[in-house]
């Protein structure tokens, strides 16, 4: 019985969902305040629903309700707790369901947290929202209903895949949906605006924190994935360009583009139609990225056959999102641009060159993920394009960015001054410059690691020396404001990516070696001695475990177990071990028995010396903290009451652009 | 010329070269890292003669995996209906990798036969990626090509 529960409360929330839509759009257009006043309660409506929904799945995964089709494809009576919950948002059915359940989360925050903002206005965003909803709503139920039965019943479920049984699988999704569901708020906002044909900066203010909530959920998300792609699929690589990667990582470019719009929008007033259109964009990436993922579209378009409804939806809902929303900007952007002009030499301009190369950077990585279906459409043979055009092209894009990236603070808002700028780049390249030499010595010669360390001190640099001079000019307690010292944090966290990035892929070592129990191979300063293979079980699986004694001049630095799982439906997985350190990772992945009838004997392994490796994730984890950080400046919470807020909009902005 | 003018020709100009210089290095980024899928009945038909490196697809041959005493050297054959290609490959292979397997290995030709130097298996044995399904149902029009017909599998694993 509780499945047609599930199922019809998703019903009540499609129809809540229109209500939240349509009649307070209609409101806001006539001017009908009883229509308007609608938005809060039907939103808060249908989030009950899509939380009964969601708890009822659950509740099946919990209780074995195979009679469920999605509950028994994707789990079975060994799987433990933990991974059934887990296995939720394991596959297509799920996931959507997660996606909708997250949107109303971020609904019911906008409709909790805007009490000061305009009724219409709010009442335009929670429409807005509710139309997204709706498209998400009938995706499910029309297409991909998570409550289908399977009856006969089985006795056992299949499996959750088992690269998923790993707990950075149980977080990731969630917290990348988080991200992707996040920029919705910025992009109804931008709708919202559209429809009412104006946007006040202190409207602007209002959408920035929730646009650095969602963007440092989304690099949690992203950090997050690639952590589990090097600890999980045992190839050691920590980025692979592949369509899902991308697919998370276009919304990332646009977002971190949008974030820094914005504060030219809310701070300056211009670049308005910008941050708009980048808003759309960031949110129709989103849109497209969870589709690429789930729904099976980039392993070619033929693979729509296998459900041609669900491929048409998802091209119906992207045609009607992206089409949509960009015709009513067509129509109605000239009427909120807008702004103050700048200088060449302006924080306004390096923010407009980074932007720049952030959208054409998520434009690049675009064409490269879909060219395979280009070249499908167009009959040019089944192609794939190689990771070696992305990362030329990124780098490349990315060089003017951290170039740019220590003088954004120092710049000053309408028109800059040479003369600073000269003094930092000065400092900053003397410290860059220097410690390119010292590290010079270290690596070898090796190019791309004296670039990276350059680059990075660069960086870090780059921003202490605002720091300091915020600490040195400043009263004690008005130095860092939140917003600034997210900003601070997430350049700086640049700096530690890029030390992660260059010197774990040009200095790593790789060894595919041959080992047999005994025998000792180096990499490195490090040798590894193989000391053979027992069999080993867990809670749904089988599988033989290694030991490698790592020992670092005769003493013994660390004991690995790299296993090789077998899970109740034979599917085989690689557990690698990894050791992990501050300057360095060492990494063991278990490859194949040389004989397969002799497990005792020979093994295939692959031995790793990762340094600095971490420091890519730490990077990734300053940019999220400082994206926290930004969001929970004071100054965004909208203090007055709506009705007077449009006169007292223009002498804020004016009296921060003093401070600024 | 008034000023106004002359400035917003510059900036027209300034971007018709950026976007001449990007539009051409991505030409040729992607020019560089095209990859081909290939079986090999195509293959020995000498499709792949204009490309350096390419993706040769299709099934590991029952038995035919052998490996080395000393080292890590696989050699294996992968077929399709009508051709067969033997693939020399020095490394660890993927979980699933194993006879009657669809596989897709990048790499070239060495003579006669492929030098891979990555060997992907994916999904499970009833699973044959959907683009390999459609190459080697392209080389050999009208015939049936065994494997799953759930392309949606493939793409849920992440």
């Amino acid at each position: 019985m509780t499945p047609e529960l599930g199922q019809l409360a998703l019903v009540l929330a499609l129809l809540l969902a229109l209500a939240q839509s349509i009649v307070p759009l209609l409101g806001a257009w006539r001017g009908n305040r009883a229509m308007v006043a609608v938005a809060r309660p039907a939103a808060a409506g249908q989030a009950a629903f899509v939380l009964v929904a969601f708890a009822l799945l659950v509740w099946a995964f919990l209780r074995f309700d195979f009679s469920v089709a999605y509950v028994a494809d994707n789990s079975n009576l060994a799987l433990p707790w933990y991974y059934r919950i887990a296995a939720v948002w394991g596959a297509h059915e799920g996931s959507m369901l997660l996606w909708v359940f997250i949107l109303n989360v971020w609904t019911l925050a906008v409709a909790a947290l805007s009490r000061n903002l305009p009724e219409v206005f709010v009442a335009r965003v929670l429409a807005v929202l509710g139309l997204i909803a709706v498209g998400f709503l009938a995706f499910i139920l029309f297409t991909s209903n998570p409550f289908a039965r399977l009856l006969p019943m089985p006795l056992d479920g299949g499996d959750l895949n088992p690269v998923l049984q790993d707990p950075g699988m149980t977080f990731h999704p969630p917290v990348i949906y988080m991200g992707y569901v996040g920029f919705s708020v910025a992009f109804a906002f931008s709708i919202a605006a559209l429809l009412g044909g104006e946007l006040e900066q202190a409207w602007v203010r209002w959408a920035r924190s929730w646009t650095n909530v969602a963007w440092a959920f989304l690099t949690a998300g992203i950090v997050a994935g690639s952590w589990w792609a090097y600890a999980e699929l045992g190839w050691g690589g920590w980025w692979f360009w592949d369509p899902v990667e991308n697919a998370s990582f276009m919304p990332w470019l646009v977002g971190t583009a949008l974030i820094h719009a914005q504060a030219v929008t809310e701070k300056r007033g211009s670049l308005r139609a910008w941050t708009i259109l980048l808003s759309i964009f960031a949110f129709s990436l989103s849109l497209l990225g969870t589709f690429l993922v789930r729904s099976g579209v980039l392993t070619s378009v033929h693979a729509f056959a296998s459900d041609p409804r669900r491929g048409l939806f998802i091209l119906c809902f992207l045609l009607v999102v992206v089409g949509g929303s960009l015709l009513l900007y067509a129509l109605r952007a000239p009427k909120v641009a807008g702004g103050k002009a700048f200088a060449p030499v302006s924080r306004e301009s390096a923010i407009l060159v980074g932007n720049l190369m952030f959208t054409v950077a998520a434009a690049m990585v675009l064409l490269g993920t879909l060219f395979p279906l280009i070249g499908d459409a167009f009959n040019l043979g089944r192609i794939s394009v190689g990771p070696p055009y992305f990362g030329f092209l990124f780098t490349l894009l990315m060089v003017p960015v951290v170039l740019l990236l220590p003088f954004g603070p120092f710049l000053r808002w309408g028109r800059g001054e040479g003369g600073v700028l000269r003094a930092i780049a000065l400092r900053a390249g003397i410290g860059a410059v220097a410690c390119a030499l010292v590290a010079a010595v270290f690596v070898h010669g090796q190019l791309k690691a004296i670039a990276g360390v350059a680059a990075a001190v660069w960086c870090a640099v780059g921003t202490l020396l605002y720091v300091y001079k915020r600490f040195r000019e400043m009263p004690r307690g008005r130095r860092y404001p939140a917003e600034m010292g997210g900003m601070l944090l997430a350049h700086f966290g640049l700096g530690v990516f890029l030390v992660g990035v260059l010197l774990s892929e040009s200095l790593s070592v790789t060894r595919d070696v041959r080992m047999a129990p005994g025998d000792v191979q180096t990499v490195g300063a490090y040798a590894f001695r193989f000391d053979g293979v027992k069999q080993t079980s867990g809670p749904n699986w089988r599988g033989s475990q290694g030991t490698v004694s790592v020992i670092r001049n005769g003493e013994t630095l660390a004991v690995m177990h790299p296993q090789k799982r077998t899970y109740t439906r034979e599917q085989v997985q690689t557990e690698s071990a990894i050791d992990p350190g501050f300057t360095r990772d060492l990494y063991v992945a278990l490859g194949d028995p040389m004989d397969a009838s002799n497990p005792a004997g020979a093994w295939a392994m692959r031995l790793y010396y990762k340094p600095f490796i971490r420091w890519l994730w730490a990077g990734g984890l300053f940019m999220m903290l400082g994206g926290f950080l930004a969001a929970a400046d004071r100054r965004f919470r909208v203090r007055r009451k709506s009705e007077s807020s449009e006169a007292a909009a223009l002498p804020l902005a004016t009296a921060r652009e003093s401070r600024a | 010329m008034n000023p106004t003018r002359k400035r917003r020709l510059i900036i027209v100009v300034l971007v018709l070269a950026a976007a001449a210089v990007a539009s051409g290095l991505t030409v040729f980024a992607l020019q560089q890292n095209m990859n081909y899928l290939l079986t090999p009945s195509q293959v020995q038909s000498g499709e792949a003669s204009g490309y350096k490196t390419f993706r040769l697809g299709g099934m590991v041959k029952q038995g035919s995996i052998q490996k080395a005493g000393d080292s890590l050297k696989v050699t294996f054959t992968v077929i399709d209906a009508n051709g067969a290609m033997p693939v020399e490959y020095t490394g660890i292979l993927p979980d699933l990798f194993r006879d009657n397997q669809s596989v897709i290995a990048t790499g070239h030709m060495d003579n006669a036969h492929f030098v891979a130097t990555e060997v992907l298996a994916k999904h499970d044995e009833t699973y044959m990626p959907q683009e390999l399904k459609d190459a080697m149902a392209k080389a050999h029009e009208g015939k049936k090509v065994a494997g799953g017909d759930d392309a949606m599998k493939g793409t849920d694993s992440r």
